[in-house]
């Protein structure tokens, strides 16, 4: 193999798994620590800056960061990286808003509009504000947030929080056109803007339309996103004493908790294929079973069955999942007779679409598959050179994290547009590398490993959160547990860096090296390398360090893939071949956010 | 502060014959000097016991005083230990070979240890053939009182003070090979593909298996003008051949050509594979083995590998004819029969 190029910003950042694995990629060890070290306001502006609402995602994030942690490599549990984030949301104190951008701004003299009031909008909105764009966000609901605040229920996200944060934004000036349904981008197009956003995420709730019945109960039938809001905005507030949510998504697992604070109490959710396969994230599915709603699988609707005019329930068909040898599914009869289940109202909750009937088709923005824009998906621009997507809305439905990751680019974009610069000639991440040798034995990190088990967020007792939708359920980590949690972290961001010429072939780091990672041995083909290691190396997408040749001919490979950044290597190299630095990665905005 | 071993290891860490992780050899965290050679010998003893499917109770390490004789505390943690006085390992070692022959005996010195206050006890474990391993780890100097010259620093080599050493130093693996040892090695820390099968072939010799390891003291003796040096050490080594242990059940599937290889049967019926072997030395031959080391010194270079070895060595049981079972199990009937049996003995030397 090649010797590694540490100079390569994205071989270490690979190394940092919760960062690289984040779409916003926020340094998540180094707000760890500065939670760790009571530091809740450092911390909560990291977030801010990469993440734009860490309160938020504190409590809803899907944690794509969780399942790369390392430590979940070596113990049972990752950290609880995201309700570590909310410990930084929960305890920061108002001198977060000094570090903020604060208008007014000396304006540009451009005009960006931005449609839909969501999390990529919002984005997009804190990046270009402190340039001096005059920024014009339209949203048809009566307050920002967009889904964040209609499709998520106020027993998981408070509606201070998500007030708080949407109001750090706004308060950079934005020109707020509230409860305005844009029904034309041809509209929009006539007006001065320079360039144009559009943030409106898939709105469209998945529906059953052909399913018999459907149509005969439509009072008692709902489509979920759509029922979530009406809740969220306060227009439904009931609902029948029998439920039955169909789906199995994280919108099911919604519509069934907040169905059983309006008084459903027999709620049930049923769900077309095998537990195991339901979409949903396994902690949701968790709190919805808490409060006894049973989760009844591989098992489609059939009909709606309507009796003297009124619903009385829906009949389900009995299926199993097999599966053929290109391990595709189908989910085939068991032969059962079909079971009714009877229900006083229907929730729909099966998947979401993308719906862009304000936007006429002949702009130049052309449409492709799915009847989505075609997009550069590196710029989020269209085939209308001054028209930028981002968020759900780009590339359909994901999650919050996904759309402020477009909003920080799609600003980008923008922005290189207005000054009229080539959008592909990108910011490179900043990135810095920091020596952390304080002492033989000491770090500027607290390098010891300690096992410990992840620890529970507490949760507040159902006879009191059952019967307000608007209590939140988790309670978050107090301080203290907080540490305790945060001790967990790797650190994986203080990185291994070896120098060649340095070492004297000793081996002492590969005799201390707790988890084995490091060899020396003769170079060879990847492949053939991964198997000649201290222990195999056999987690592929994990990287191999490897070194320049060394004076024996020998070259050094270090197998990234369980490395506890302990520090021992370094501590028992005689040379300092081995150093153990910190290295910060940090994607570069429009605009450069904490001042 | 970081100085303690975090206790997570390799998930996918193979197990041996005997159920246990290379991890189940280990010790405690090394309090010597980072980059000691000696961390690297300890290593080599848990990776051959590892290999070997020692079970760790089945093994009694001993040592004397020195760097050398702390290590026994960083590998094989779960193993019989005996730290005794300076420079009498070789007796405690006799004792406890006598009271036990089922245990595999490792005897960890220094030069110190064995070549200056110990030399009497050392050249007389060799002279019994004590059934064990000895391990010298030699740096040279003395570390642990800051790095004085010790009586195996050759002379003319440069101590950290830069004075060079006036006096001869002791050749351990010469002099073993002169009183008869039956198996004598010298090999390098700092080269585990070599170091490591010669102590599995040692542990499986039936007779004294000396094992001189050059170990660079990092602190007082690797800096230039030093021949016990990393850089000396690994700019003048050369090997009587590669050394390759397989263990008694493996079957030997590659071919070796006859002319430059050799194969050693041990008496437990594993095998030593030589390769690339030097001109005009067998390794069953003494004479030839002290020829090469002295042509080698002449050339002043560093003679490493296995340089001796008589497989049917008669060992210190054999030549006492020793009882197989260990003391702490003869009952008092088999050690008391009575007065009939008394009378016996006594009968036979009328």
């Amino acid at each position: 193999m090649n010797s590694t190029n540490i100079k390569d910003p994205e071989y270490f950042h690979k190394v940092v798994d919760c960062q690289y694995a984040c779409p916003a990629h926020t340094p998540v060890p180094e707000y760890i620590r500065l939670i760790a070290a009571g530091r809740y306001s450092d911390a909560y502006l990291i977030n801010w800056e990469s993440n734009v609402f860490p309160g938020v995602l504190g409590r809803t994030c899907d944690r794509p960061c969780e399942p790369a942690c390392r430590r979940g490599r070596v113990e049972e549990e990752p950290v609880a990286i995201c309700r570590l984030k909310r410990v930084a949301a929960d305890n920061k104190t108002d001198d977060v808003l000094m570090h903020m951008p604060k208008g007014p701004f000396a304006p540009n003299g451009k005009k960006i509009a931005l449609i839909g009031g969501g999390p990529a909008s919002l984005t997009v909105a804190r990046d270009l504000a402190p340039l001096g764009y005059e920024i014009h966000l339209y949203d048809d609901q009566e307050l920002g947030g967009g889904m964040m605040r209609s499709q998520i229920p106020a027993f998981r996200l408070p509606e201070s929080v998500l007030n708080e944060e949407v109001d750090y934004i706004l308060r950079l000036g934005i020109h707020t056109h509230f409860k305005t349904y844009v029904n034309s981008m041809k509209e929009v197009l006539e007006k001065d803007y320079d360039a144009v956003f559009v943030g409106t995420g898939a709105p469209k709730g998945g529906d059953l339309p052909k399913l018999p019945g459907r149509w005969d109960a439509a009072d008692h039938i709902h489509i979920g996103i759509q029922w979530l809001s009406s809740v969220a905005f306060g227009h439904t507030d009931k609902i029948g004493r029998k439920v039955i949510v169909l789906g199995g998504g994280n919108t099911a697992m919604d519509c069934c908790r907040t169905a059983r604070r309006l008084g459903g109490e027999e709620v049930k959710v049923v769900v077309r294929s095998p537990f195991k396969d339901m979409k949903a994230s396994p902690w949701e599915i968790e709190d919805a079973m808490r409060e006894d709603i049973p989760i009844l699988n591989c098992m489609p609707p059939k009909e709606f069955v309507i009796e003297n005019g009124k619903l009385k329930g829906v009949l389900f068909e009995k299926v199993k999942a097999v599966y053929d040898e290109n391990g595709r599914r189908s989910l085939v009869p068991t032969g059962e007779p079909d079971e009714l289940i009877e229900a006083d109202d229907v929730l729909v909750a099966i998947g979401q679409e993308n719906s862009f009937p304000w936007i006429e088709r002949d702009l130049g923005i052309e449409f492709g598959k799915w009847d989505m824009p075609v997009l550069d998906k590196t710029t989020f621009q269209s085939t209308l050179s001054k028209v930028f997507f981002g968020g759900d809305a780009a590339l359909g439905p994901k999650n919050v994290i996904t759309a402020v990751a477009h909003g920080h680019q799609a600003a980008i974009s923008i922005d290189l547009y207005c000054r009229e610069k080539d959008l592909f000639e990108r910011p490179a991440p900043t990135t810095n590398l920091i020596h952390m040798k304080m002492g033989i034995h000491e770090w500027a990190y607290d390098s010891a490993v300690v096992p410990d088990q992840r620890y529970k967020v507490p949760h507040a007792v159902k006879e009191v959160t059952l019967v307000n939708r608007k209590m939140e359920v988790e309670l978050g980590f107090d301080q203290p547990t907080g540490f305790k949690e945060a001790q967990r972290c790797f650190n994986c961001d203080v990185q291994t860096v070896f120098n060649t010429s340095r070492c004297i072939e000793c081996d002492a780091c590969v005799d201390i090296c707790p988890t084995s990672c490091i060899t020396f041995t003769a170079n060879g083909e990847e492949e053939d390398l991964r198997t000649r290691l201290t222990a195999p190396a056999i987690n592929l997408e994990q990287d191999l360090y490897v070194s320049d040749n060394l004076p024996t001919g020998r070259v050094m490979v270090k197998d990234e893939d369980v490395c506890l950044h302990c520090g021992l290597c370094a501590e028992r190299c005689p040379t300092a071949a081995w150093d153990m630095q910190q290295y910060l990665y940090a994607v570069t905005k429009a605009t450069k956010i904490l001042v | 502060m970081s100085y303690q071993r975090p206790v997570f290891r390799h998930p996918s860490l193979s197990k041996n014959e005997v159920g246990f992780t290379r991890a189940d050899y280990e010790g405690a965290i090394s309090t010597l000097c980072a980059g000691c050679g000696h961390d690297s010998i300890s290593g080599s003893i848990a990776q051959a016991c590892y290999e070997m499917s020692i079970e760790p109770h089945r093994l009694a390490k001993l040592s004397g005083i020195g760097c050398s004789s702390k290590t026994p505390t960083y590998f094989l943690g779960k193993s019989h230990g005996f730290n005794s006085v300076h420079g009498r390992m070789p007796s405690v070692a006799t004792g406890a070979l006598l009271a036990n022959k089922d245990l595999i005996y490792l005897g960890v010195s220094g030069d110190g240890d064995t070549a200056s206050i110990g030399m009497g006890q050392f050249v007389h474990a060799v002279r019994r053939n004590l059934n064990m391993v000895y391990i010298v780890m030699n740096n040279g100097c003395y570390g642990l009182t800051k790095g004085q010259d010790s009586a195996t620093a050759d002379a003319g080599s440069i101590n950290k003070s830069g004075s060079a050493n006036p006096f001869q130093a002791i050749d351990l693996v010469g002099l073993g090979l002169e009183l008869g040892a039956t198996f004598v090695a010298r090999s390098f820390s700092g080269d585990k593909t070599q170091l490591v099968p010669l102590i599995k072939a040692a542990i499986s010799h039936p007779g004294f298996a000396l094992i001189d390891v050059l170990s660079p003291c990092v602190t007082f003796n690797n800096n230039p003008g030093s021949t016990k040096s990393y850089d000396f050490v690994r700019a003048h080594m050369e090997a009587t051949a590669t050394v390759d242990f397989v263990p008694e059940k493996k079957e030997i599937t590659v071919d070796y050509d006859e002319g430059t290889s050799r194969r050693l049967k041990l008496h437990d019926g594993s095998y030593i594979q030589l390769q690339k072997l030097a001109d005009n030395w067998d390794p069953m031959d003494r004479d030839s083995a002290l020829v090469a080391l002295n042509e080698a010194r002449a050339k002043n270079e560093i003679l490493t590998g296995l340089l001796y070895v008589q497989p049917e060595s008669r060992n210190l049981h054999g030549l006492l004819n020793t009882v197989d079972t260990p003391l702490n199990e003869l009952k008092e009937e088999d050690l008391c029969p009575g007065a009939a049996t008394l009378d016996s003995i006594n009968q036979g030397f009328r």
